[in-house]
């Protein structure tokens, strides 16, 4: 039906020959794949002949003009901190950006869409959510209390189990597990790119995981500490995230003990809106124990589960989440994956992120999520003023090394370079 | 229902844009879009900081010589227009493209449009004119630390020399035109807009 109601929106505006505004489409993603090295092949053209003398041409600021304003049209980074762009308009006012009245019927439409979703599904999900919720709390606590601890495990299991079950209903979220026999076991590290903080409801819907983030307070500091009594997650408080050695530590501690759940780790640190995975921190890779990566992917098409933590807070974004019409989401269980010899812990988060990337089909960027609120470190600028010194000066005083980052880049390469002289 | 984008972006004022700029109705639609996706503060208005936070931008050596391109003499903000004004530069210039009315002045895409653009970015102070010293201090930007400050001096001397035809030790607009009359200005400074 939403289908039928994009297609009536998009014939009625080639009807009425209005421009209607096409979001990107998810080919104009992948473009582009080297954002990080604004490659500078272009500018000698075929000048790989040495000068002794340096040369500098003042047409060489075009390069760098034109790429800088190519970064304000459109970036890779600042995108990815929103909501993914829909293709077809799915009846939520929230993802559309071409408000324009084009039918009654469409109104009519939306209207009632409104109404089914405030009036039936929403107040129906809440129920569900705080029954889920409080059932946590309850059972979890009472687990706990049982001397057993076998009878303590499989009951873990049965409880976290069915109350995720539930919370998932109360988000009508569909989800399609794929590659079952992957599934992350004991004493290992389960990897995920990270979007929501439903991924977690959505991953242990599958399976038992032990958590590991900070420890908040409130409602959800409650349900935190009332887990923590029938299964070890763990919680740290913001002062000691900054400690590495520590959380390391009770990490491995944790993995090393092969009775345990695995640990679920989110290696972007933030929120991405799902159309990428973005630099993974070293942390959890240095361990050295197994990874299991997993990818998820969700289909915005009937509501988009991107947080946008600077823009809604919690409440205002499971509110949206459960006046969607659905969560429709697929989870991938890859290989599991171990680190190399000779590998270094960098390399081994990226060949993960890599496949995680692969899988989900999503754009593969090494800029770091924490740009979302911080500045991106002076280190890349530099980096830039390296590659175009070595262009002036050549090869001779900046050693041997050629710079192997030289990719081309079919649309943006010069045809037949005209750079005069 | 009624249209939300377009009470901030009203028909007439996407008409005025089009024949200043000569930019698509849906290009303009998809800018405006990215213009109030960079306005974090939702004034209406850029201001530095909101183009500095892209990355890409903030690690271009010349990064904040192209912004300053945005704002005009003094002033810390710009509103669409402006916006809309700048990247009009960039527009690619079209073979069928004639001007409309022979009374206009040259589209902002046009190759002397375009030069004055670059030109402007070496020309620090305004003054019309590229002295040694803005050449140097622009040159300092793209290169970092990398180069030594003899060598930076001797490749800005070298250059003025070979553009300086009137003698006074600085490049004027016109023999900034006449250095560059080789290079394809046109596909170099120009971006592809999508549709």
């Amino acid at each position: 039906m939403l289908l039928w109601a994009t297609l009536r929106m998009e014939m009625e505006a080639k009807e009425k020959n209005q421009q209607l505004y096409k979001p990107y489409s998810s080919g104009n993603m992948l473009k582009c794949y080297q954002s990080l090295m604004l490659i500078i092949p272009e500018l000698r053209g075929s000048a790989s002949c040495l000068h002794s003398e340096p040369e500098f041409e003042m047409a060489d600021i075009f390069y760098f003009c034109r790429r800088g304003v190519e970064s304000i049209v459109d970036d890779e980074v600042t995108k990815r901190f929103s909501a993914q762009e829909l293709e077809t308009w799915n009846l939520l006012t929230r993802s559309h950006y071409n408000f324009r009245h084009i039918s009654l019927r469409l109104t009519v439409l939306w209207g009632l869409g409104v109404l089914i979703r405030y009036g039936i599904l929403l107040p129906l999900r809440v129920t569900l959510a705080a029954t889920g919720i409080s059932l946590i709390l309850v059972l979890t606590t009472l687990v706990g209390f049982l001397p057993s601890r076998e009878l303590r495990f499989f009951l873990t299991e049965k409880v976290h189990v069915m109350c995720y079950r539930i919370c998932v209903r109360s988000l009508t979220a569909m989800i399609t597990y794929h590659n079952r026999e992957n599934k992350p076991k004991n004493g290992g590290i389960c990897v995920a790119n990270h979007t929501t903080p439903i991924d977690v409801i959505i991953l242990a819907n599958d399976g038992c995981y032990s958590l590991i983030g900070q420890a908040h307070r409130g409602l959800l500091g409650m349900v935190q500490r009332a887990m923590v009594k029938s299964s070890p997650h763990i919680w740290f408080d913001r002062s000691e995230v900054k400690d590495r050695h520590l959380v390391a530590k009770r990490l491995s501690d944790h993995v090393a003990d092969k009775t345990k759940q695995p640990i679920l780790i989110f290696p972007e640190g933030t929120c991405i809106n799902n159309t990428s995975v973005m630099m993974f921190k070293k942390g959890s890779f240095e361990i050295g124990c197994t990874v299991y990566p997993v990818a998820i992917k969700y289909d915005p098409l009937f509501g988009d589960a991107f947080w946008n933590s600077s823009k809604f807070g919690m409440v205002n974004y499971l509110l949206r989440m459960m006046s969607s019409w659905a969560i429709v989401c697929s989870v991938w269980y890859l290989p599991p994956m171990n680190r190399e010899e000779g590998e270094d812990a960098v390399q081994f988060a990226n060949r993960v992120k890599a496949a995680i990337a692969a899988q989900g089909g999503l754009v593969d960027l090494i800029w770091d999520g924490g740009l979302k609120r911080a500045k991106v470190k002076d280190a890349f600028k530099e980096e830039q003023q390296k590659l175009y010194s070595k262009v002036l000066v050549g090869e001779q005083e900046q050693g041997d090394n050629k710079s192997s980052e030289e990719n081309p880049e079919e649309d943006k390469s010069y045809h037949g370079s005209a750079n005069g002289q | 229902m009624g249209s939300r984008a377009s009470t901030l972006l009203r028909e007439e004022e996407i008409e005025e844009i089009k024949k200043e700029t000569g930019f698509s109705h849906s290009q303009i639609t998809r800018l405006y879009s990215r213009f109030t996706s960079l306005d974090k503060g939702e004034n209406g208005t850029l201001s530095r900081e909101d183009f500095q936070r892209i990355p890409e931008l903030a690690i271009n050596p010349l990064g904040d010589r192209i912004i300053n391109a945005f704002f005009p003499e003094g002033e810390d903000q710009v509103n669409f227009r402006g916006f809309m004004r700048t990247l009009a530069h960039f527009r690619p210039i079209e073979d069928n493209e004639k001007n409309k009315n022979a009374a206009a002045s040259e589209p902002l895409n046009s190759r002397t449009n375009k030069l004055l653009f670059a030109f402007r970015l070496y020309d620090l102070d305004r003054d019309d004119k590229i002295s040694r010293d803005e050449l140097l201090q622009v040159l300092r930007m793209m290169v970092g630390v990398n180069i030594s400050d003899e060598q930076l001096g001797s490749i800005a001397d070298r250059t003025i020399q070979e553009a300086d035809t009137n003698g006074d030790n600085s490049i004027s607009f016109n023999e900034f035109i006449k250095v560059l009359e080789k290079v394809d200005v046109e596909q170099k400074m120009s971006i592809r807009f999508l549709h």
